[in-house]
């Protein structure tokens, strides 16, 4: 699916016209090139303190041109604002208007990231307060950003160093994470060590994605093997013919599975312990859409959309986090949707098994703490996919003029998300659901 | 048993050097000839088996032993059929291939080739295969034309062209059609076994029965999954487009009779024969240590094959008996009754070729007298026979069912765990193979 407002908007004439009469001017994202700078200008660090010391000295260790100071009229690659030690309102101000006076000196695809530690963890009202009110920066200066840029911010848990932020950093600092925006990334120590090859994160490693003949899957599939994990790709039998060209595009083997049958999980570990040995990685990425109003709902399309969606991700974890195959550091990537966040008429079903995802990752999040394996969930807003092809013309196009970025995300967007939950470099996210959409006002 | 005739070849237990195991399999759907891969020519449908085979197993940019298929209507620009396919695979381009061609026993010849030559430890892994178009098939022009245009290219001047030329005449211009009929007899294979059925008196209800059965037996393997793993979806089809899953007798009982129509009480019709059909099929080997090498399952052992021939052309035998002939060689050979296994695929030609094998072998007087042995070879189980379905149902691309059932009973011995199973495919040409396949020991 081609966005042709977009493209149009982005050549010569018709980008001035829509300047004056006030129209939308999505951008063409800053996404991922392999070689591409982590950001496209130096890196302005703001907030006093030694954890922001401590922080810009690691950026200056990924050899990045670090200030911290702005020099007037030096266009910025990102700003990273350290806050985790705000106590009171009161400490906000400062660093809040210099990094103001710093966004309009921002470079096209600039990032601001926050770190600051999240709000429920302490009891008194006034650092609380603080915290809290860091949320409603970032979420208020994404909406201003123009030109591609995206506002994101990362949460110190449980008394982590500022060095836990590191993975999750660079993720909101690349090109990788060029649809996300106006999100917050939790963040523990993890024991894990932090290094990685930024190249191949995922060398040596086996990953299992669900629903990957096509659109998102086939996306994620591709990332995970660019990335160097070995990948089976699982798909209904019937949608054989293109599994079988993604496994042979991406050196993989496909595997012709409905994951709703009961012994799903147990062919899934079957295959890759024969196969591989261990099983580092698994996307729920398989889904559907029955969509009605509930007026008019059936128990088919009902009961069809909470089995793919919900329970077979269920069936299939609990196998999983039983089995020894599944490795020790193994990670769970599902995919939720902004609808199980904000609901979307007609979508009562659907909405229904992507809330009860979040539910679930939150639910087994807490389970594996303390442990190295991970689960996690991605919520994508509005994905180009032929998924989305399927909308009426006017829904699809408000929904994707409703993101800050005024745009709809690729399919790459969110593999490239899940792929760094994926990575060494996330080993301290567990139990998060990062939305994947341009800031939609949906579910905001 | 008695020694029926020690030229036929060898009389020795196979002592196989190395074992040649069956690592799996894939085909596209068989569909009917003229529908939906009417338009898909026989390299299109092996290269897409090939490629399934190729992303199940993981074997992108690999270099295999030897790829080994073929087809049985053949145009003559795909003389490097085999090659030419894959070349357009997902394998590795260094991947040697030839061809085979020998009528509906293609595709199983070439397992027991490769499987020859996995066993000499001459190559490591092997792919087998055919495939058959029947809506794509070549159409030859007349003889007539033919010389015409052979000697219109060795003609220098205009005057020698037109002079060629002259020669042409309406009916020239009139193709030939392919045609499955015997070059020698002039009759099809039908008609052929119409002769075969009527001897052996095979009633038109047990033929309606054995074609029933496929039907049920083939859409019940669907239904749990058992082609999930051997089956790629092709253009949109994802199940063999000729089953009839809620086909019954009273259907069946309705259909004319097609062939021996000649005589009274002709019995095989449409139902209980095969259509012409398209698809291909391909099927994994390697050695032992090749599989494991390669982390791939081992589904069964190929422990020997035998081929026979019967004269059919001055009528001493049907057409599609030769695997009659075939059987108590090689079970001879392996010290092995019909008792010692535990399925039987028999290629479903017509229902009546089944059939006809079966009261051969439990018939006295024919095993004595005709095959030389002590008495009846022995009585198939019903119940052990082509249990997940066979060609009346799936549909017969000629090379490409030899593939269809090796990769079938691989897995169905390999589900169950231990025992061995046995494979019988009739050919043009009064032609016919037998093979047997082990479990691997668990
Ligand atoms: N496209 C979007 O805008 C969007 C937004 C939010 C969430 N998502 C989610 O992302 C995921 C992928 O979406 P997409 O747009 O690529 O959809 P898609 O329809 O293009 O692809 C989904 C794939 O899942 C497969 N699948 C369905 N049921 C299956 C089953 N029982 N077993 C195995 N495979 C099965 C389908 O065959 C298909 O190949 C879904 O979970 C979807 O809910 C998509």
């Amino acid at each position: 699916m081609t966005d042709n407002y977009l493209n149009l908007v982005n050549s010569g004439p018709a980008g001035k016209l829509a300047k004056k009469l006030g129209l939308p001017r999505p951008a063409v994202l800053r996404r991922h090139k392999q070689g591409a700078p982590l950001v496209p200008g130096p890196l302005l660090v703001l907030g006093a303190g030694a954890a922001a010391d401590s922080l810009a000295s690691e950026l200056l260790g990924w050899n990045q041109d670090v200030r911290r100071h702005a020099a007037p009229g030096e266009k910025l690659g990102a700003v990273v604002v350290v806050l985790e030690n705000v106590t009171a309102p009161g400490d906000l101000g400062a660093p809040i208007l210099e990094l103001g006076q710093a966004v309009r000196q921002l470079a096209r695809g600039g990032r601001i990231v926050t770190v600051s530690r999240p709000a429920k963890e302490t009891t008194d009202p006034a650092e609380a307060a603080a915290r809290q009110g860091i949320d409603g920066i970032v979420r208020s200066v994404g909406r201003e950003l123009r030109a591609g840029a995206t506002a994101n911010g990362i949460l110190l848990r449980d008394g982590a160093s500022v060095q836990a932020a590191a993975g999750a950093l660079r993720f909101l600092l690349s090109g990788k994470s060029a649809f996300v925006s106006g999100q917050f990334i939790t963040v523990r120590d993890s024991g894990q060590a932090g290094g990685q090859d930024e190249d191949r994160p995922l060398a040596g490693q086996t990953a299992v994605v669900t629903g990957a003949a096509r659109g998102i899957g086939a996306e994620i599939a591709a990332v995970l093997s660019r990335d160097g994990a070995q990948v089976v790709v699982v798909d209904v039998p019937a949608a054989g013919e293109q599994l079988a060209a993604v496994a042979n595009r991406i050196g993989g083997t496909a595997l012709q599975l409905d994951i709703t049958t009961a012994d799903a999980a147990a062919r899934i570990l079957e295959h890759v312990q024969q196969r591989y040995g261990s099983l580092d990685l698994l996307v729920h990425n398989a889904g559907i859409t029955r969509d009605k109003l509930l007026a008019n709902m059936d128990t088919a399309r009902w009961d069809s959309v909470l089995a793919v969606n919900l329970e077979s991700q269920l069936r299939i974890n609990e196998t999983l986090l039983g089995s020894e195959v599944f490795a020790a550091t193994g990670r769970i990537v599902c995919l939720a949707s902004t609808s199980g966040i904000a609901g979307n008429r007609g979508q009562s079903n659907y909405a229904a098994s992507k809330a009860g995802v979040i539910g679930m990752v939150r639910s087994t999040g807490v389970a594996l703490d303390g442990t190295d394996r991970t689960i996690n969930a991605v919520a994508p807003g509005f994905i180009e996919t032929e998924m989305t092809a399927k909308m009426p013309f006017a829904t699809r196009e408000a929904a994707r003029r409703l993101s800050s970025l005024q745009q709809g995300g690729l399919p790459i967007d969110v593999a490239e998300t899940i792929a760094f939950l994926a990575s060494p470099a996330a080993a301290g996210v567990n139990g998060e659901v990062l939305r994947v959409c341009g800031q939609s006002l949906v579910g905001a | 048993m008695v020694d029926q005739s020690a030229e036929q070849g060898s009389t020795q237990p196979s002592t196989s050097v190395r074992n040649a195991v069956v690592i799996g399999g894939n085909r596209i759907p068989f569909a009917r000839s003229g529908g939906p891969y009417a338009y898909s020519s026989n390299k299109d449908m092996l290269t897409a088996a090939i490629d399934g085979l190729v992303a199940r197993f993981g074997l992108q940019g690999e270099r295999i032993g030897e790829v080994a298929a073929g087809a049985v209507l053949k145009h003559s620009r795909d003389f490097n059929l085999t090659r030419e396919a894959v070349l357009g695979s997902a394998l590795a381009a260094d991947t040697p291939a030839y061809d085979v061609q020998q009528a509906c026993a293609t595709g199983l010849e070439t397992v027991i080739g490769l499987a020859n030559k996995i066993k000499l430890g001459q190559i490591e892994s092997g792919i087998a295969g055919g495939v058959d178009s029947a809506s794509d098939a070549p159409i030859a022009v007349s003889e007539g034309l033919r010389r015409v245009l052979l000697d219109l290219s060795r003609a220098k001047t205009t005057p020698q062209k037109l002079s060629v030329l002259s020669r042409l005449r309406p009916r020239d211009l009139t193709p030939n059609a392919p045609t499955t009929g015997e070059p020698r007899t002039g009759l099809s294979m039908g008609e052929h076994q119409a002769i075969t059925t009527a001897k052996w008196e095979i009633t038109r209800e047990a033929q309606d029965q054995l074609a029933l059965n496929s039907h049920h037996n083939l859409a019940a393997a669907y239904d749990r999954g058992f082609f999930s793993d051997l089956v790629t979806p092709y253009r949109g089809v994802t199940r063999d487009a000729n089953l009839r899953a809620d086909t019954s007798l009273e259907k069946l009982a309705k259909l004319k009779p097609v062939f021996g129509k000649g005589a009274a009480g002709a019995t095989m019709t449409a139902g209980n024969s095969t259509p012409l059909t398209d698809g291909a099929a391909t099927v994994l080997l390697g050695s032992e240590d090749y599989a494991r090498r390669h982390n791939l399952p081992m589904l069964a052992n190929v422990v020997d094959a035998e081929a026979a021939a019967v004269d059919f052309v001055h009528g001493a035998e049907g057409l599609l008996m030769a695997p009659v002939y075939a059987m108590p060689r090689m079970l001879q050979r392996n010290g092995l009754t019909f008792d010692d296994f535990d399925f039987f695929e028999i290629h479903e030609a017509f229902a009546g070729t089944v059939l006809s094998s079966l009261a051969a072998w439990e018939n006295e007087d024919f095993c004595r007298n005709t095959l030389g042995l002590d008495g009846a070879l022995g009585t198939v189980d019903r119940s052990k026979l082509n249990v997940n379905g066979s060609s009346l149902a799936a549909g017969h691309p000629f090379a490409a069912t030899g593939g269809r059932i090796v990769a079938s009973l691989a897995k169905t011995l390999a589900e169950k765990g231990s025992g061995r199973g046995l494979i019988s495919v009739c050919a043009a040409g009064g032609m016919g193979v037998v093979a047997i396949l082990e479990a691997r020991e668990q």
